[in-house]
């Protein structure tokens, strides 16, 4: 038995340290296509302190350390590339608490996005808070760590800019607050007035610190929520019918999607929409306003509002979309995986069509999917397929199709979503060298070892 | 194996961790270990690992696997297709280890038990009936039910506090039934749960025989596990029974007034056994049981029906103790969320479950705020 494992032992208990094959096999990939990696050992702390231990352990003895979630970014960032200590947040999923009138929460680091909702829905009704479409189990501290965008994003901009303060066990060990709770008990800015420093860790994916807690802005929840599907066959016209709908800021999320099968869905780009109200004047009012947004297209036939079955609207309505995660099992084989450049969204049909060519090359099946950010102030276009896990074959094309998927958003204006080791490496080619030189600085200072998650976002 | 076409399909999305509405982790090994091995997607991913050779079979890869405690929860929660076969597919992994002599010894202890004594107690068979004495109930010979009492409630000491109030309670109210006292065998239920195929089927062809002999048509258990074996394994092995468990009964009887009731002011939470709610979707009675009592205040847990968190003792755990004990052992977790209603007694329909839960009552030193008790032995008080 090695010291360190006798030393984790002892930080959490027996019962959540692993050096197991089981866990070790298991905690070497994520549910995407990187290449498997094996830890040297799991641990699963439940309090900061634990973690600070850890950490300390680890800088001390030089051995790595990957912060781990779910693993639902699908893109490795969770794969011990050189071995080490994966810490499982998990186990830390208190919900610290919610001020009401302020509109934030504080949660643990490994708190999941669908615990939070529950929470919110019993004892908070009229809040909310961004969840993405990921799995419940994703957790909010990984999501804000990969810039992850939610159903508030269309108002309110990535989910990393709704934090509202951090707590972080730094690689060197100390516990550090950012923002408003850096100074007060209340947990209300991130950074401004302040500086911010949220910056050194938001984006960073896991290598410059360890997110212990966080506070999260909360939203409004109205009563009544409502969806809407805009459909057209022009993928040319979809920046200007997203442009149209964020003017009327009546609308909570926008979503395009479009996909070859089932055949009714053939041809056609989806816009939905949802609309939210405490009243049924407010909810009227606001359809009203988004049709009108509209009504060229409509009167030009180019597109127009598609009936949503009675039926069917459980599954667009729900938060999150469990018919995402269904879409892995679509070749009966359990996997996808998807880049998720952020574009703007003049840049729609381009990817559009890219996607398209891409499965016909591969011979893949494709979802396309994108998100509004802010009001049309980006969008994030998900380049998503899906495979079968038993299928190398067909495993090594969705591989391709990504890595040509991603180089096209390159050389197309855009920046990489939770990108995997080789779009990182691809990014940090194109950009500043200035930029590359402040972003070694700031790590090579917060990790003088680099123990953290090594290999992502390393400036050679 | 089989199901092994299905096993690599598992996205290891995590649904299958958590209540309905997230609200909290509701698989029970994984809530004790918090690694996600623990958890259904794990063993997914590791018994896909070990059918293409990258995990061999071990101690720990046994443990895994026998750390669930077919409460059933990712089954209900998984969002995909093959969610039904969740628990077939652990079955058979288990099945496997079975086959190849590779089982945690309590595991293999508890077959042998059976095996040689009829019973995991290693008790004598002729003791079986010991926990009738003293009371009204007739043998087993053309009444309309038989009364299955199973293993817990004829050998376990709070198992048979609780045969004995259920057993008292239908003869106060004029049923006819009996029991097979001494005659009776193990329903088998958990051996099958936990992968022990022959075993079960011979368990449950030596009842099947025994009943039909006897002229037995329909049947009332005592303990969930066997209504599930009853209700869902016999009947493919030319067992068909009617069968109901002891709760359905005494909603009808107390329905129809065949039970007297006085005031009894308490109040009480219920927790859904594994094997009655989200197995066979038995919810209703035993609620209808404890809301028909006057005075009584019936508040439900936030894990209720189909999102009841497990005790621990399904799947055979009862027995192997494999999850162990400790602070996140599900017996613990479940009895504080038992005392956070503000109940004084947490209800259960389940003898396993009776002595889960009272055991963990003991674990958290909560004696002096909250008891469990047996529905029935709630009734009894109500009289």
């Amino acid at each position: 038995m090695s010291d360190i494992y006798k030393s984790l032992v002892e930080i959490v208990g027996e019962e959540h340290v692993s050096t197991q094959t089981e866990e070790l096999y298991f905690y070497a990939r994520d549910p995407g296509l990187m290449p498997a990696h094996e830890p040297d050992y799991v641990v699963a702390p439940k309090t900061t302190e634990e973690v600070q231990k850890i950490v300390k352990l680890a800088n001390k003895e030089k051995i790595p350390i990957v912060p781990m979630g779910s693993g639902m970014a699908l893109t490795g960032l969770i794969i011990p590339l050189r071995g080490g200590i994966v810490i499982d947040m998990k186990r830390m999923r208190k919900i610290v608490g919610v001020n009401e009138k302020a509109r934030h929460a504080v949660v643990e680091g490994g708190t999941s996005q669908g615990a939070l909702k529950a929470y919110l829905e019993r004892n908070h009704p009229t809040l909310r808070h961004s969840i993405p479409d990921a799995p419940p189990t994703a957790t909010i501290a990984a999501n804000v760590v990969i810039h992850g965008q939610g159903r508030l994003t269309q108002q309110y901009g990535f989910n990393s800019d709704m934090v509202s303060g951090l707590e972080v066990v730094l690689p060197t060990g100390e516990i550090c607050r950012i923002g408003s709770c850096s100074m007060s008990p209340d947990w209300f800015s991130k950074g401004p007035t302040l500086p911010d420093l949220s910056g050194l860790f938001l984006g960073w994916l896991g290598s410059t610190g360890v997110i212990t807690k966080l506070g999260l802005k909360l939203y409004p929840k109205k009563k009544m929520r409502d969806v809407e599907i805009f459909v057209t066959d022009r993928e040319d016209l979809v920046p200007d019918i997203l442009f149209k709908l964020t003017h009327t800021e009546m609308v909570e999320d926008i979503n395009i999607w479009f996909q070859e099968k089932p055949i009714i869905f053939q041809g056609n780009h989806h816009i939905t929409l949802y609309i939210t109200g405490d009243t049924d004047e407010e909810l009227e009012f606001k359809r009203k306003m988004v049709w009108h947004s509209l009504k060229e297209f409509r009167d030009s036939k180019d597109g127009g509002f598609m009936w949503v079955m009675p039926a069917m609207k459980p599954t667009f309505l729900d938060m999150p979309q469990k018919s995402i995660t269904t879409f892995a099992d679509v070749k009966k084989g359990g996997g996808f995986e998807y880049s998720g450049p952020i574009v703007l969204i003049e840049k729609y049909p381009v990817f559009a069509r890219k996607l398209g060519e891409l499965a016909n090359k591969y011979k893949i099946a494709y979802s396309g999917m994108a998100r509004v950010i802010g009001r049309s102030h980006a969008m994030m276009f998900g380049i998503a397929f899906t495979f079968n896990r038993a299928d190398p074959d067909m495993m090594d094309r969705v591989k391709k199709a990504l890595h040509e998927g991603i180089a096209f958003a390159f050389d197309h204006g855009g920046i990489p979503w939770k990108p995997t080791v080789e779009e990182q490496k691809m990014a940090m080619e194109r950009i500043d060298p200035n930029t590359l030189k402040l972003m070694k600085m700031i790590k090579e200072n917060l990790d003088p070892n680099g123990i953290m998650n090594p290999g992502n976002w390393e400036v050679d | 194996m089989e199901y092994e076409e299905i096993v690599h399909r598992c996205f290891r999305c995590g649904y299958c961790k958590f209540t309905e509405d997230y609200q909290d982790i509701n698989c029970p090994s994984y809530a004790k270990f918090g690694l996600d091995t623990y958890a259904a997607g794990g063993r997914m991913w590791l018994i896909n690992a070990w059918l293409k050779n990258e995990v061999k079979t071990s101690e720990h890869y046994a443990g895994i696997l026998y750390s669930c405690i077919t409460c059933g929860n990712c089954k209900e929660q998984c969002v995909f297709t093959f969610k039904d076969d969740l628990l077939n597919i652990f079955e058979a992994a288990k099945a496997e280890l079975v086959s190849k002599g590779l089982i945690p010894p309590p595991v293999r202890d508890y077959f042998k038990a059976i095996n040689m004594n009829g019973n995991p107690y290693k008790e004598p068979q002729d003791e079986r009936g010991k926990w009738a004495e003293g009371t009204d109930i007739q043998a087993f010979s053309d009444q309309e039910y038989l009364f299955y009492i199973g293993d817990v409630g004829s050998y376990d000491e709070r198992g048979k506090k609780m045969a004995r109030s259920v057993g008292t309670l239908l003869a106060e109210a004029g049923l006819s039934f009996g029991i097979l006292g001494n005659e009776e065998g193990s329903d088998g239920n958990d051996v099958k749960a936990l992968g022990e195929k022959w075993l079960f089927k011979e368990l449950a062809e030596d009842n099947i025989n025994k009943f039909k002999t006897k002229g037995v048509k329909k049947i009332i258990t005592l303990d969930p596990h066997a209504f599930n074996a009853f209700t869902k394994e016999y009947p493919q092995l030319g067992g068909d029974f009617k069968v109901w468990h002891y709760t359905q009964i005494l909603a009808t009887l107390l329905k129809d007034k065949k039970i007297p009731l006085s005031e009894y002011k308490v109040k009480v939470t219920y927790h859904d056994p594994c094997y009655l709610g989200r197995h066979n979707g038995v919810y209703n009675a035993p609620r209808e049981i404890l809301k028909g009592i006057p005075g009584l205040e019936l508040i439900e847990m936030n894990r209720n029906r189909g999102n009841a968190f497990c005790c621990g003792g399904g799947g055979g755990n009862f027995f192997t103790d494999i999850l162990g004990v400790g602070e996140e052992s599900p017996g613990r977790i479940r009895i504080r969320e038992a005392l956070d209603t503000g109940a004084e007694i947490l209800a259960v329909a389940c003898p396993m479950c009776s002595k889960m839960l009272d055991d963990a009552v003991k674990a958290e030193v909560l004696e002096e705020k909250i008891q469990v008790q047996d529905v029935a032995e709630i009734v009894n008080a109500a009289k």
